[in-house]
């Protein structure tokens, strides 16, 4: 009754309301205008201009001159564009094998109770306070033969020289970028591991089904969606961990770690050819977009939407 | 049929006080949900985590005797801080301070700017906004920093090469897409009841953004501002790109060259990644209840 009375003057505003209703709400736009401004002059623009700047040749200071499709057929006729193209699927591929199970078990296993895990959780996200650079650098000296771990821990193993053989390198990058992505990644399953009803394990329980069947018929496929949004980032950032090789390795031995955005900046602020570099930059966006458009596939077309909101 | 229900009571009580009644269970019953593969696996990617983290923490505390004398992990004999003060007598405070102005020049106003955009997305309608929100998802889908000899250029014409603002309208710009996500993803899950009662009494959209909406999206806030605060305190490629005086440097690129000068005293190196490393740390054992609570709701919801 008192529920009636109070809802009676809310049904009359809504009706004056929807008057002006579309118009007020348009009349809102505006207020995306400053954050608009940003986005398009720092990053649509630049988009549109990258791909412009692969027609033309550009030394970085001088003017800048038409080129025509030359750097195109330049870039494409260079074994180092398909060592950077292999490269990064690779290190992409690889870590997020690595890095997912990871990620999702340590989710799974802090999104617990115990008192313990709480403590153990504070440490895992350690990494997360920590610059590429700074990162980069201490696995450096870490990784000296003579007065890093090797010695540290009498694992004579690992006194290799691991920046010096390619595929060493390529490895410790792999490790190096799951050391420092994996607490991110299982902070995200950690908050989507809690948001799973309790009341679906309750119902498992009844029926007699134990941890792991748990794990694998309610757990998992709860999380479906938190997997496709850890790996979308995983997926796309993976094109961007220019910084940590870039200080780790500089893309060497020879070209063994020189992903593609890493042999984007070589092209073009080493070697001073902007063009071949936008070249490689438009590559990078076409798949950073493919990438991303496949993996809201996964999650089913009809919840695209709802999966980019769950991001 | 009545145990089996007070077991799964207990088990959706579990994390609040009442775990404690739980050790008069058996023994066995306490063991095999222990999780015994799950612990260990934690504590070995702790050790990972950890290990290199310590190694860290105490060459810096040691003499380039203790360095190349002692085992690697074994706690300086004589800790000493004259790496900090090596450090810190190489424009440490410089660095510091550049990294501070363009963290906090480039998260306020991004915080600011999206979350007006976040609420206009989620309370407002039409066509413009629909696509402007459009637009921002594909962002995230986009490696901005394939966009970085464009912006280099345009950096360079507007006069603004080797300038700290330079480093900042890049970084608001990366930032908006994930920021106005979290934000509109937050302030979508306001009741419509609060918004109607407050046009009720009379206020504009305007001031019910500044009132109602602020408010209530704190957490929020509080996340995408430490978010976006990380990422550009630890950037390290658009100040690689867009600035050239060592008096510009920020912490990560101070970093980079310091070791190319130091790389024989692995000490000080590492002190030097400690001191970049510190005012976050001292940040995250202040405030990381927030923090994580922060992220872990701003990336599951």
């Amino acid at each position: 009754m008192s529920n009636a009375v109070s809802t009676a003057p809310r049904a009359a505003a809504r009706r004056s309301e929807s008057r002006d209703a579309g118009q007020r709400k348009a009349a809102l736009a505006w207020l995306t205008l400053p954050a608009l401004f940003f986005f398009v002059v720092f990053a649509v623009i630049p988009l549109a201009g990258v791909l412009i700047l692969s027609f033309t040749s550009w030394d970085g200071i001088g003017a800048i001159g038409a080129a025509g499709m030359d750097n195109w057929f330049s870039v494409f006729a260079d074994p180092v564009l398909y060592n950077a193209l292999g490269l990064t699927f690779l290190i992409m591929i690889v870590s997020w094998l690595v890095q997912t199970p990871i990620s999702l078990l340590l989710g799974v296993f802090t999104a617990g109770s115990q008192r313990y895990r709480a403590a153990l959780a504070v440490l895992y996200f350690l990494p997360l306070l920590l610059s590429s650079a700074a990162v980069a650098i201490a696995f450096k000296a870490l990784l000296d033969p003579n007065f890093g771990l090797a010695t540290g821990l009498g694992l004579p193993f690992l006194a290799q020289d691991w920046l010096g053989v390619p595929h060493l390198a390529l490895g410790l990058v792999i490790f190096v970028i799951a050391w420092q992505f994996v607490p991110f990644h299982t902070l995200i399953y950690q908050g989507g591991v809690r948001q799973i009803p309790k009341s679906l394990y309750e119902a498992a329980q009844i029926d007699g089904a134990g941890t792991v069947k748990q794990f694998f018929h309610i757990t998992l496929p709860q999380l479906k969606y938190t997997i496709i949004t850890s790996s979308t980032l995983m997926v796309v950032g993976s094109l961007t961990y220019f910084d940590l090789i870039f200080v780790l390795t500089g893309g060497g031995p020879g070209n063994s770690t020189r992903i593609l955005a890493l042999d984007m900046y070589l092209r073009g602020f080493r070697a001073n050819l902007m063009g071949p570099a936008s070249v490689i930059a438009v590559i990078l966006v076409i798949i950073g977009l493919a990438l991303a458009l496949f993996l809201q596939r996964l999650g089913g077309k009809d919840k695209q939407g709802s999966q980019l909101e769950g991001l | 049929m009545s145990t089996v229900l007070k077991s799964s009571t207990e088990e959706a009580a579990a994390g609040s006080p009442t775990n404690a009644s739980r050790p008069k269970r058996g023994l066995g019953q306490r063991l095999s949900r222990l999780n015994i593969p799950g612990g260990l696996g934690g504590w070995i990617w702790l050790a990972i985590i950890i290990l290199p983290i310590y190694y860290v923490v105490i060459t810096s505390l040691k003499t380039q005797a203790g360095y190349f004398g002692q085992n690697p992990l074994a706690v300086p004999t004589s800790p000493t801080l004259e790496n900090y003060q090596l450090v810190l007598e190489k424009d440490f405070a410089t660095y510091f301070m550049n990294s501070a102005i363009v963290t906090l020049g480039s998260v306020i106003p991004t915080v600011l700017i999206s979350f007006m955009a976040s609420f206009a997305i989620v309370r407002g309608s039409g066509r413009f906004l629909k696509l402007v929100n459009g637009m921002f998802l594909m962002g995230l889908a986009i490696p901005l920093q394939a966009t970085i000899i464009p912006i280099y250029l345009m950096i360079i014409r507007l006069n603004l090469y080797d300038s700290l603002l330079a480093l900042m309208l890049p970084s608001i710009a990366f930032a908006i897409p994930l920021t106005v996500l979290i934000l509109s993803n937050f302030i979508r899950d306001v009741p419509n009841e609060l918004f109607e009662s407050m046009r009720l009494d009379g206020c504009s959209e305007w001031q019910t953004m500044w009132r109602l909406a602020l408010p209530l999206t704190r957490p929020a806030i509080v996340t995408v501002a430490i978010y976006n605060g990380l990422h550009v305190w630890n950037g390290f490629l658009l100040p690689l790109v867009l600035t050239q005086s060592p008096g510009l440097r920020v912490l990560p690129l101070g970093l980079w060259t310091f070791q190319g000068e130091f790389s024989v005293n692995i000490p000080a190196v590492l002190a030097s990644v400690m001191l970049s490393t510190l005012p976050i740390l001292v940040l995250y054992v202040i405030g990381r209840r927030q923090l994580l609570a922060g992220l872990t709701a701003g990336f599951s919801k």
